[in-house]
């Protein structure tokens, strides 16, 4: 935010943060759509949840955050991880079941977390994210930091008990607690209209006695501006609240997935028309904030830096057999 | 007519049967049709790795998708199991148990007994154990002895496609709550299964192999490995008796406790964790109903005291190997017949 107001021009977010902001949505997209490359080659093992085509998401609420705020994410993590700042290169080890990934290859795509840049862990069980941000929200408030708990839902985990639960006790606790519904149309296969009972979360939340919001959740600045607005409230003490991003996947609901649920030309449809990254570059291009010169070296970037993680995923050493038995408080 | 099919076929067949036979028996569970409300295909996933695939076509609304929502739809189908339905349940994997065990332990697994003996709820849930998958430690648990735990409930692990069928018919002809717990590594793996029905009664163990020097007790993906131990100690002149236990509550003592008492010695492989599991639950009704039998101390051979690795050089080393079961089986036929504190690694 070193940038003077003039430099702004239409947005409510300074040059150097409109850079960052697609810097982040850049990565995420070349580290998803790297991955789904290699995992197609048979490099990957395990369960991989690509969140490509939902970017704007991750970027518009983590530009609000700090470290010390948290976030508890879901199966599909790996754009919450990017966008809070943890290390790409030690997360692309921890896919490639290393020793010097982010949870020294005992985690995977499905767990991977870093306490220290808030980022409480991506989830394999649904919902479980919910209680937990609510506990953040808890020591934040307690400690009286000002600091927020986000917990991220997808549009089917949205039906858990430990999900409704959450919006209650964040209510009747008044915490600094944020529920985001990232609604992408599907739960594995099945769709959210049929999942679903009611048409909005708006009315969800509304059942719970917390406010709730509802935006395009591919359009960057939308997901900003209303995720700014609600963090800002919970941060001066008053209360939770629920913002829901309607968006789209890109890939299948895992790699792997063949996707015979989805209509014919869905997914190329959706690639051509709700692209949140193309979106965000044409607007900020158009309005003569930034050059497409300067985005073009972003995404050279990118690239690069996700071709050096994988590079050097690939030629870190694995766990060894002694690591088996370590980070557990007793062995037998 | 037997013909070979593999473990995921014969659940699928035992289903089809049971549905076909039965219209009080309803399935449900999380995309076990797949693409419900979507553009795309009907039937379009028949369960996350395809195990219930083309049941919906054959069946209609007797199978149903969820939300995902598991306290919810399991705690449905134990509720209407006690109002005449015989509902199986399908929960993916059984480490999302957490989620909705309050219905099982507290409910599904007292009714009979709390209400003096006048309600039965003749409930299966099925569910995918075992590592192996690089699924991570969400995602591959054997929660086996978490069930057997708790009475009240039966607990089902086959081995094979064969004691698949049978026993899932079985299950949901039994009255009481079974959780039926089916090897995700195991779902590719043939053998000669007959076309018709045929119910396996619970209780009774499965000896695959003969052997007067050493019994092998496990059950599911490890009896695989306790077969390949056994060859290994055969061509050492070290004849293995290897049993497969098949159910876990009921489980066969008889069958483990006659073998024993023939071979003198013990080895139980698990593929849960070692503390109150179903090896040490083997061991210690060994050690006190045979104690006399046996020549050498009881061997356990289990995963580590740890959740399931990720990365697949540790999930290897997790597992239950051929080579740490004949090496078990070794120490029992050692002079000493004891060994230091060890693990599967
Ligand atoms: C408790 C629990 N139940 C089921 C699953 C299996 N599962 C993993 S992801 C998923 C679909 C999630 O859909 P949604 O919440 O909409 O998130 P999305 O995948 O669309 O991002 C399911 C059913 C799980 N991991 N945990
Ligand atoms: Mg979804």
């Amino acid at each position: 935010m070193t940038d003077d107001l003039a430099s702004q021009g239409p947005f409510p977010l300074s040059r150097d943060d409109l850079l960052k902001a697609y810097r982040i949505m850049r990565t995420i997209r070349e580290f998803e759509e790297r991955l789904h490359i290699d995992f197609a080659k048979g490099d990957i093992p395990g369960f991989v949840h690509l969140y490509a085509g939902e970017e704007a998401s991750a970027a518009g609420i983590m530009m609000h955050l700090k470290d010390s705020d948290r976030i508890a994410s879901t199966h599909r993590g790996h754009g919450h991880c990017i966008a809070k700042g943890v290390d790409v290169h030690e997360m692309m080890a921890e896919i490639y079941g290393r020793s010097t990934g982010a949870c020294r290859g005992k985690g995977g795509s499905m767990h991977i977390a870093d306490l220290s840049k808030g980022m409480m862990g991506a989830n394999g069980i649904l919902g479980a994210g919910a209680p937990l941000a609510c506990g953040a929200a808890l020591a934040a408030k307690v400690r009286g930091d000002g600091g927020v708990g986000i917990s991220f839902v997808g549009d089917g985990a949205s039906n858990q008990g430990t999900f409704l639960e959450s919006l209650n006790l964040a209510a009747v606790w008044n915490l600094p607690a944020i529920f985001v519904v990232e609604n992408n149309g599907y739960a594995e296969s099945t769709s959210r209209n049929w999942a679903v009972a009611v048409d909005s979360y708006i009315d969800r939340a509304s059942g719970f006695g917390l406010p709730g919001v509802t935006v395009d959740g591919t359009d960057f600045f939308a997901v900003y501006e209303a995720a700014g607005e609600i963090i800002r409230r919970a941060r001066e003490g008053g209360g939770p609240a629920l913002l829901e991003c309607n968006m789209v996947r890109f890939f299948g609901h895992f790699e792997g997935d063949a996707q015979t649920y989805r209509a014919k030309g869905e997914v190329e449809a959706i690639r051509a028309s709700r692209d949140c990254i193309r979106m965000f570059a044409e607007r900020v291009i158009e309005a003569g904030v930034v050059s497409r010169a300067e985005l073009e070296a972003i995404d050279k970037e990118a690239t690069e830096l996700i071709e050096d993680a994988v590079r050097s995923a690939k030629a870190a050493p694995l766990p060894g057999p002694a690591d088996l038995l370590t980070d557990v408080y007793v062995s037998y | 007519m037997a013909r070979k099919i593999s473990m995921k076929q014969a659940i699928n067949e035992a289903l089809d049967l049971e549905m076909t036979r039965d219209p009080s028996v309803v399935v449900m569970g999380e995309d076990i049709v797949g693409g419900t409300g979507s553009p795309g295909e009907d039937d379009a996933w028949g369960g996350v790795l395809g195990v219930t695939k083309g049941l919906y076509a054959k069946h209609g609304d007797r199978l149903m998708d969820t939300p995902l929502s598991e306290s919810a739809y399991v705690g449905a189908a134990i509720g209407a199991a006690t109002c005449g339905l015989r509902p199986v349940a399908e929960l993916m994997f059984i480490d999302f148990m957490g989620v909705c065990f309050d219905q099982i332990f507290n409910q599904a697994a007292k009714f009979r007994y709390m209400f003096g003996g006048k309600a039965e709820t003749p409930v299966v849930i099925r569910a995918m154990v075992g590592a192996g998958f690089r699924a991570a430690a969400q995602h591959s648990q054997m929660l086996t002895p978490v069930f057997t735990h708790i009475p009240g409930v039966k607990v089902v692990c086959p081995s094979n496609a064969y004691d698949a069928k049978g026993l899932l018919i079985q299950s949901i002809r039994d009255n009481d709550p079974v959780i039926f717990c089916e090897h995700k590594n195991l779902y590719g793996l043939e053998c000669d299964v007959p076309a018709e029905s045929y119910a396996i009664p619970f209780g009774e163990a499965n000896v695959l192999r003969d052997g007067g020097d050493v019994t092998i007790v496990s059950y599911g993906l490890t009896v695989h490995r306790a077969m390949e131990a056994a060859e290994a100690l055969a061509r050492d002149r070290v004849e293995a008796e290897v049993v497969d236990l098949r159910t876990l509550s009921p489980i066969d003592w008889d069958t483990i406790i006659d073998s024993v008492e023939r071979t003198g010695r013990l080895v139980v492989v698990d593929e849960a964790h070692p503390r109150c599991s179903i090896a040490s639950d083997v061991a210690a009704f060994v050690g006190q109903n045979a104690f006399g039998a046996l020549k050498a101390g009881v061997q356990m051979v289990t995963a580590p005291h740890v959740p399931v690795p990720f990365s697949p050089v540790l999930e290897d080393l997790y597992i239950p190997n051929a080579p740490s079961i004949a090496e078990a089986a070794r120490r029992t036929l050692s002079p000493t017949g004891t060994s230091p504190r060890s693990i599967a690694a």
